[in-house]
């Protein structure tokens, strides 16, 4: 009940005309920056960081909340039409978005991802207003083991986007690794697979693979195929908007991807793409037009990791506001916001700043809403960019990925990679490999490894705390029951079918 | 545009600071210079803070008329420098931040280029460091600690930032000091200060060290317990000794900055250095370095050179004894 009058306190800080223009113009420079690939919100947050010499606290960080979650909608967008993901956490949805665009519900790709995201967004700044203090405790319990054995659960969930042939989508995945390595190993500090350029120090930003290899590939093979007429991309078949179909097919992936998003995002090493891949893996597993994944775009597929991403990104707050914590880029500047006026951000935040920790969390409540009105009118506008002839829109597609990848750091190494890897994305397109796993690859790897050398420094040497931890136990269960379990469930199936014919001794 | 700034980035960020700078209002001295800042790093960072504060302390004095920012970032610093030695050789007006990290990221990542090359300024601010354990940790003050250390360095493991950098080189100074083998030490080399941090609170390892700021409001919150800090001398309102008074003869500042490119006249040399010297000596820079809990510990020109020279021999002789050079 505390929390309701609090609540109430906050929405009457959010309420005044100046806030309210505040996180309208943080949501729509939000959108902007999400569609575009180079800019994230963290850069964005950081270039206007001088604004706090000059407005009051609440109005910075409604701002900065603002696009926050506005970059997490817009990146949505050309990940389904154009399959230029805009930020790290809309990678997965371009798999299934941007096949139902080129089958001609791209307006109901969009959709769904607009009032996932407005669904799932809600309920985690539900979350991080009510249970905060209680998520932040279980997010804490995981120290590094857990996260090794969270990571190995997320790798046999993988094989979902592995594709038909296991051989092909495990090499891609092995080349995700190699690309993931590149840079200076942070537990040594030695670089790897650096070949002496300092620019490679830092290692590939992810953003370059996805562009590369699944934009760049892609018009280069859609080139390659100019005259063979396939692959025609239908702009709009049937209503605009969601078919009620397509409603009964989305709810209950936007529920389990804000159940997903949510506690992972709140945890410090958990981040947003790991939940946008777990989600996909559930909703493959659980939906029931699984022929439609990979061929015409499955509405599941983008549903739930566009839910789970908008739930990770509300799940980082938690941490940030109840302790200080900055667990992503975007939150370590927002920190260094506050700082810039004098605050302190650490465990004490939520009492001796009440009006401005409220006042922002009820701010994201009314970003939300202004996000899926500020989007939803746009759909038809965008969907639009789909009848531009395939020769023009891919011309574009490429200008817009190759400024993108230069924003990321001016850097002209940048451009030579993406090229590269679009070379390689239309090899692996011609010779039918999927692409997907290299991005999976490049993110888990690193991040297992890491984790997994960092519970060992820990604790010397000694294997045992991956299985004497209970969180780590149980992870490591789930993730053998996923490797094991539907082996043993259809042998027991061929079994008792067999069942009848089969008696004993009969063998 | 009512000001002059101008960033290096795409058109999206270049409307939305355009929105921020309506809201600035810089003021004009008409025979205030114009001066050029150059960031080796990503902006949000603390060089790129430093760049910005500086800018808005220089402006609100009336020192400047405006400045404009320009971000290289990358590999601690070591992307940038090369490109301010080459083509900023010899252009008056204007500075590059850097700092101890890029003193330690141009000897582990073998670096061609170095900071001998570039002119030194001024050194403007330094962080001291903080070493912390959990609450719950049965070490009371750093004589615990050490003797844990001195006892087995691989049953303490010590959580920090990225291998190589600060935090890192603090431990091994504190382990060298105590007569422990740097090689036998059991540093978990974090990226981000919340993830380390994260890590202090869940007791997942022994101590952690890190700028005092990452920890000043766990310490507060009674949720981490401060041991000691790397400090000169004991610091106002910090209950804890330095590391010295603990008995543990190593002091360090994670300092910050400016250097001019090379081949300046010297007469833009001293006015930058003026320009600098008069700006800390600032109220506006006062409140801003109290404010993000930067300690000012200024020193321009040739002292600042061979402080310099100093401290690149002693970083280098510890990441040598780390293994990382």
């Amino acid at each position: 009940m505390e929390t309701l009058g609090h609540l109430a306190n906050g929405f009457s800080v959010a309420f005044t005309p100046v806030n309210l223009m505040w996180c309208l113009l943080g949501t729509t420079l939000g959108t902007a920056i999400g569609v575009l690939p180079g800019l994230g919100p963290a850069l964005t947050i950081a270039l206007l960081l001088p604004i706090t010499y000059q407005v009051a606290p609440e109005a910075s960080f409604i701002l900065f909340a603002g696009i926050y979650y506005g970059a997490m909608y817009g990146g949505s967008t050309t990940s389904i039409l154009l399959n230029t993901p805009g930020e790290s956490a809309t990678i997965v949805t371009a798999l299934e978005g941007n096949r139902m665009a080129r089958s001609g519900r791209g307006g109901a790709a969009l959709a769904t991802s607009a009032i996932g995201s407005f669904v799932a967004g809600t309920i985690g700044t539900l979350g991080v207003a009510f249970l905060a203090p209680i998520v932040v405790k279980f997010a804490l319990s995981f120290g590094p083991a857990e996260y090794f054995s969270l990571m190995v659960l997320a790798f046999i969930t993988v094989s979902a986007v592995l594709g038909s042939s296991s051989v092909r989508g495990l090499t891609s995945l092995f080349v995700g690794f190699v690309i993931g390595m590149i840079g200076v190993d942070l537990q040594t500090g030695q670089p790897r697979f650096t070949f002496g350029m300092n620019e490679l120090l830092d290692g590939v930003d992810v953003i370059i693979v996805a562009v590369g290899l699944f934009a760049v590939g892609e018009t280069l093979y859609m080139a390659s195929r100019r005259y063979a007429g396939k692959d025609e991309i239908v702009p709009l078949k049937g209503s605009l908007y969601m078919t009620a179909a397509e409603w009964s097919r989305s709810w209950k992936p936007w529920l389990r991807g804000a159940a997903i998003g949510f506690p992972i995002g709140a945890m410090p090493a958990g981040g947003a793409e790991i939940p946008t891949f777990l989600s996909y893996a559930i909703e493959k597993k659980l939906s029931k037009h699984k022929e439609e994944f990979g061929t015409v775009g499955a509405i599941e597929g983008v549903a739930g990791p566009e839910a789970a991403n908008n739930a990770s990104a509300a799940g980082v707050l938690v941490p940030m506001l109840t302790l200080g914590l900055p667990t992503s880029a975007t939150a370590a500047i927002m920190l260094s916001a506050f700082q810039s006026y004098g605050i302190n951000p650490g465990p004490l935040l939520l009492t001796t700043q009440a009006n401005l920790v409220w006042g922002l969390i009820a701010s994201l409540f009314i970003a939300n809403v202004i996000l899926v009105i500020l989007n939803l009118p746009l759909i038809g506008l965008w969907v639009r960019l789909l009848k531009i002839p395939a020769p023009q829109l891919y011309a574009g597609i490429l200008v817009f990925a190759t400024v993108g990848t230069y924003g990321i750091s001016q850097s002209p190494i940048d451009l030579v990679i993406l090229y590269l890897l679009g070379a390689a994305g239309f090899l692996m397109r011609r010779f039918d490999f999927p692409t997907a796993p290299v991005i999976i690859g490049m993110i888990l790897g690193p991040l297992a490894e890491t984790q997994f050398r960092r519970a060992m420094t820990i604790s010397n040497g000694d294997w045992s705390v991956f299985y004497t931890h209970k969180l780590s136990l149980t992870l490591l269960t789930l993730a053998f029951i996923g490797l094991a379990g539907p082996h043993i469930w259809a042998f027991i199936e061929h079994r008792r079918r067999r069942g009848p014919e089969h008696v004993p001794g009969d063998a | 545009m009512l000001n002059r700034r101008r960033f290096l980035m795409s058109t999206a960020a270049a409307g939305a600071a355009g929105f921020a700078a309506l809201h600035l209002s810089p003021a004009f001295a008409q025979d205030a210079p114009q001066i050029q800042i150059f960031v080796p790093a990503a902006p949000g960072g603390g060089w790129d803070q430093t760049a910005r504060t500086m800018d808005q302390v220089l402006r609100s004095e009336k020192l400047i008329s405006g400045s404009q920012i320009t971000n290289v970032g990358g590999a601690g610093g070591t992307v940038g420098l090369p490109q301010f030695i080459n083509q900023w050789n010899g252009k008056g007006n204007s500075m590059m931040v850097a700092g101890m990290v890029m003193v330690g990221a141009i000897i582990a990542n073998k670096s061609a280029n170095n900071l001998t090359e570039v002119t030194p300024i001024a050194r403007l601010t330094g962080e001291f460091e903080a070493l912390v354990v959990p609450a719950a940790s049965p070490f009371q003050t750093a004589a615990d600690f050490i003797a844990a250390l001195k006892a087995d360095p691989t049953k303490v493991p010590v959580a920090g930032g990225s291998a190589g950098g600060s935090d890192h080189i603090l431990f091994g100074l504190i382990a060298k000091t105590a007569g422990v083998p740097a090689t036998n030490l059991s540093y978990v080399p974090f990226a981000g200060g919340g993830e380390a941090l994260s890590a202090l609170l869940g007791n997942q390892v022994a101590a952690g060290i890190s700028g005092f700021g990452e920890f000043s409001e766990q310490v507060k919150a009674g949720a981490l317990r401060l041991l000691a800090i790397s400090a000169d001398k004991p610091q106002e309102g910090i209950d804890a000794p330095t590391l010295k008074e603990a008995g543990i003869d190593v002091e360090l500042f994670n300092w910050r900055g400016v250097f001019a490119p090379p081949g300046v006249s010297d007469a833009d040399k001293a006015a930058l250095v003026t320009l600098v010297e008069t700006m800390a000596k600032s109220e506006a820079w006062a409140t801003e370095c109290k404010n993000r809990n930067w300690t000012q510990i200024l020193l321009t020109g040739d002292d600042y050179a061979k402080f310099l020279t100093e401290d690149t021999a002693r970083i280098g002789a510890i990441l040598r004894d780390l293994g990382l050079a």
